[in-house]
């Protein structure tokens, strides 16, 4: 499983990154785009849209299935991508390197209770 | 306890990922459902379907028996090889199943059902054929493949050359019973994908190996999800999700496999079509076409000029780069109407079309809709 070590993760297999101007990129793990199958569409929230920590705010579609995207933090969405929009699978080549949103977090405290990379290897292996 | 095909250690070795299917562990894909779509449409694939079962009918009343338990009518087979596809219907008119019968002579068949329903059925069958000198074989010691695609018939031919001269000649929805080495194949000009290709049961013992033949001819393997996504856009119907018990053939859009000429013929389930064949307020199984981005799935409720239907199957449609559904509508919704359709709380338009959307790697939205 490639879980890069670098970022901070759900339970529900959404990767987050910490960006320079203290921004949240939000994406799916390669266990999730995996377990989903081929991405054939993305629905992102809005840039201006306020999420409670762990409301679902996106939906992932493979062929097979329609699968919910948790905010893992609550604050306001300030970007989606339009380039993953137009191509879903990059999900599937490249999950790390996809982000779907960008939220900016309400409280950065907030960020302490998200799992590392060996907590995520493990929930992800139960 | 769940089910395994003579191919089971075959999929594991070649990294497929397994799901439960009708209490089959069966492969879902090999890495992307959506290439092994494409190598069929485009070129030939692979499906293992050794889940569904082969039957075997004989008897002197055979021909009778069959003439009874299926709504389509076995008296128009006269070819030996040729194959018919059939509803068997509960007194009700219900959807039993759908199967594939092959005919060889008036007192030898065999008959292809669904795994899901297959103990179903044949409770069903032993309990009609006690009216007949028939007896019924279930066939467990068969494996089945199905090669499709364009290119499936000469790979398969590249594969087993031999078997070239039996079978170049099979026209659609005809099967021939290949001797080689002391063993019988059926191989049948059918398939599930709205390709060319042959269907082939052969003894299980023998399936591994062929199925290591069929790929170093060039035969993609191919999971249950491309199988999907293949008969939805051929525009044939899935037992259990477009179809069940609680619909006749002619909501689920098969009126033309009930076969009417032989007025004489009393099939299980005629009266009660006979009843509804004289309404005009039946649902119908229509198909969809969405207008807007994403994804039509099973159950989303389509809301019509004319009442308010149901999604009995939808996906991304990988030929057409959009998303499909075959859905069952209200009376008077016809080709053409725009509908709309309820995905997580958002109405999406959507177009009414004819229920098949792709034939031999061609697009037929222009057409249909």
């Amino acid at each position: 499983m490639n879980i890069p070590a670098d970022l901070k993760y759900t339970a529900s297999h959404e990767w987050i990154r910490v960006e320079a101007d203290g921004s949240l990129s939000v994406g799916i793990t390669d266990h999730a785009q995996a377990a989903l199958g081929d991405i054939v569409f993305l629905e992102l929230p809005e840039p201006g849209r306020t999420l409670a920590a762990n409301e679902a705010c996106a939906v992932v579609e493979s062929v097979k299935a329609a699968s919910d995207i948790y905010a893992p933090v609550a604050g306001e969405v300030v970007a989606k991508n339009e380039a993953a929009i137009d191509a879903p699978e990059k999900v599937n080549q490249d999950p790390y390197g996809t982000w779907l949103f960008k939220l900016k977090p309400a409280d950065p405290a907030e960020l302490e209770g998200l799992l590392d990379a060996a907590a995520y290897a493990q929930a992800a292996a139960a | 306890m769940i089910q395994k095909t003579p191919l089971y250690e075959t999929h594991l070795a070649a990294g497929a990922k397994l799901v439960d299917f009708a209490g089959w562990q069966m492969p879902i894909h090999y890495g992307s459902q959506i290439e092994e779509h494409h190598a069929v449409r485009r070129d030939a694939g692979m499906f293992d379907v050794s889940h569904m079962l082969a039957i075997d009918l004989s008897g002197g009343e055979a021909k009778a028996f069959l003439r009874r338990l299926l709504a389509n009518d076995v008296a128009k087979l006269t070819i030996p090889g040729k194959a018919l596809y059939s509803c068997m219907l509960n007194e009700a008119g219900g959807v039993l199943d759908d199967l594939i019968v092959y005919f060889f002579s008036d007192t030898r068949y065999r008959l292809v059902v669904n795994a899901g329903t297959a103990e179903k059925d044949l409770a069903w069958m032993r309990l009609v054929a006690a009216d007949f000198a028939v007896s019924l074989k279930p066939r467990r010691d068969l494996a089945m493949i199905a090669v499709q695609g364009p290119q499936s018939r000469e790979r398969f031919w590249t594969a087993f050359p031999a078997s070239r001269a039996a079978t170049v000649l099979l026209s659609p929805f005809q099967a021939v019973e290949w001797q080689v080495e002391g063993v019988c194949w059926l191989i049948a000009r059918t398939g599930y994908t709205g390709e060319d290709g042959f269907e082939i049961g052969l003894p299980a013992e023998q399936a591994a190996h062929v199925w290591q033949r069929l790929a170093a001819a060039g035969i993609k393997p191919c999971g249950l999800g491309a199988r999907d996504t293949l008969r939805l856009e051929a525009g044939m119907n899935l037992y259990g999700q477009d179809m069940d018990e609680s619909v006749t053939p002619l909501e689920a859009g098969l009126a033309w496999t009930v076969d009417w000429k032989d007025a004489a013929r009393d099939f299980l389930g005629k009266a009660a079509l006979q009843a509804q064949r004289q309404r005009q307020d039946l649902r119908q199984l229509l198909g969809l076409v969405l207008l807007e981005r994403g994804v039509l799935r099973a159950h989303q409720k389509v809301e019509t000029r004319h009442g308010r239907g149901e999604i009995t199957s939808g996906t991304f449609s990988p030929t057409l780069n959009r998303s499909i559904a075959l859905a069952r509508l209200p009376a008077g919704v016809a080709v053409g109407e725009e509908v709309e359709v309820d995905i997580r709380d958002k109405r999406c338009r959507a177009r009414v079309t004819k229920p098949v959307f792709v034939r031999n790697g061609k697009s037929l939205l222009q057409e249909n809709v």
